[in-house]
């Protein structure tokens, strides 16, 4: 699975770690993140993710 | 009470207090703000637009949901009219009294009046935050009229969204492309091309002589009629709290390596803020800022390290990520590439890059790329 990260702020989803404390359990696909979700650190839209290369 | 006092709850003020919560429990924190205090991305409000966003879904946390989840005090609709530092306390404009150890200044940038014959006559909108955007979208019409000042990075963002969503937007700039001052006349051809491409009509190189209601009128004569202006001609940090304290202030608040301005007890950070680097009014490296600040107020001091800083603009008409040079670097620009997928290095006159720009599939090379630039600080 890949780490994808928010083309603005610079925050990276780890798809092993998952967000717990959003109710998103380690081992969640980015992919399989919910549309509506928003870059917990800046706010803007699961569209403003890139995988992250490396 | 005292305790660190934070004014401003933009992306600044907001992600500091996070950051400090996480590193220290106990803390006392108040944040002051002149807004609402709700929590709210703002570069989606150059995006929101088109993805039929209000300012109710702009809004992820009410001020009281902040201050329940980072366990802090939110103190909205006050602006801070006086900083003593004599005395470390505040003055609100509601007259009440709030005492520090800590300050931290998150205020912000104002847009960039834009004034030209007739503009006293004409509302011309900006839109810096969620009030400026409710009052701002609630004025459109569907399928109306316009007025767009300036094509830079905001300007750029803005005409693609509203043309997205359905406005008919002319663009006026006297720069004689898009993003004129970050990107080389190859790229910016191509955003023009591309921006033209989903109906913005632009008027480059041109300036506007008088405006009217409903109408300006340019350099050459021609007539842009509008039904709502809009300008993005950019941004001035908030420095008049900061000067009438007596901090040092330049272009922003002037900070050093550990965001302190010159009172050891008043640091600033964001739009507000120049740091060694200038100012850098971007979120990426306010949430450097707000980390390592956020360390040194929890007892651990922490330099601020920034290394290159790639944008990625919000235009889905053509992709574009720029990580410009510094402000009067010399060197030129080396542009490969064709159409809509191009790469332009700005490589100094020692023959080492300093910065790029990236079009359409190409900025993939963005988070490589950056990695070769030299650090901001
Ligand atoms: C339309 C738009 C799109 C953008 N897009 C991007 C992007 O894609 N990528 C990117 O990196 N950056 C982008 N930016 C820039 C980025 O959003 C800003 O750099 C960042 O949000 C600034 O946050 P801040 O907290 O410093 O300031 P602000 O968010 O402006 O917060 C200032 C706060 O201070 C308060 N305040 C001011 N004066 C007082 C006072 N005297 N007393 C009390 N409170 C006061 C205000 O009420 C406010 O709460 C964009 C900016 C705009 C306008």
């Amino acid at each position: 699975m890949k780490k994808y990260v928010c083309v603005v702020c610079g925050f990276t989803y780890d798809p092993a770690l998952g967000l717990p404390g959003e109710g998103i359990p380690a081992g969640t696909a980015f992919e399989d993140i919910p549309d509506d979700w928003c870059c917990p650190d800046c706010g803007v839209s699961k569209s403003d993710f890139e995988v992250q290369e490396g | 009470m005292s305790g660190v006092v934070i004014i401003g709850s933009g992306l600044g003020g907001y992600s500091l207090a996070r950051e400090l919560r996480r590193l220290d429990p106990a803390i006392a924190i108040t944040v002051v703000t002149a807004d609402g205090g709700e929590a709210y991305s703002k570069p989606m409000l150059s995006a929101a637009f088109a993805q039929g966003k209000d300012v109710a879904a702009l809004a992820q946390k009410s001020a009281g949901q902040v201050e329940a989840e980072l366990r802090l005090r939110v103190i909205t609709r006050s602006r801070v009219t006086a900083i003593d530092r004599a005395a470390r306390r505040l003055t609100l404009d509601g007259g009440e009294a709030i005492a520090y150890s800590s300050l931290v200044l998150a205020i912000g940038a104002d847009p960039r009046a834009y004034r030209v014959a007739g503009s006293e006559d004409v509302t011309v909108h900006t839109v810096n935050d969620l009030d400026d955007y409710a009052v701002w979208r609630d004025g459109l019409i569907p399928g109306g009229r316009v007025l767009l000042i300036g094509a830079g990075l905001i300007g750029s963002e803005f005409a693609n969204d509203l043309t997205t969503a359905g406005q008919r937007v002319s663009v006026v700039d006297p720069a004689p492309w898009p993003l004129g001052r970050l990107l080389p006349q190859e790229l910016g051809d191509e955003l023009a091309t591309a921006l033209g491409g989903i109906g913005v009509s632009f008027h480059l190189g041109r300036s506007i002589t008088a405006l009217e209601p409903g109408r300006a009128v340019l350099d050459n004569g021609a007539v842009v009629a509008f039904d709502k202006a809009l300008s993005a001609i950019g941004l001035v940090p908030r420095t008049a709290l900061a000067a009438a304290a007596g901090l040092v202030v330049d272009k922003g608040i002037v900070v050093d390596r550990w965001l302190r301005t010159s009172d050891p007890h008043v640091f600033a950070l964001g739009d507000c803020a120049q740091t060694e680097a200038g100012p850098l009014p971007f979120v990426l490296p306010l949430m450097a800022e707000a980390r390592a600040l956020a360390a040194t107020l929890a007892g651990n001091p922490t330099e601020l390290r920034l290394p290159a800083l790639p944008v990625v603009v919000k235009t889905p008409a053509l992709p574009v990520a720029v990580c410009p040079p510094a402000p009067g670097a010399g060197g030129t620009w080396r542009v490969s590439g064709e159409g809509r997928d191009r790469k332009a290095l700005f490589v100094g006159d020692d023959g080492r890059m300093l910065g790029f720009a990236l079009s359409g599939g190409l900025t993939a090379e963005r988070q490589s790329l950056a990695k070769e630039m030299p650090d901001l600080i």
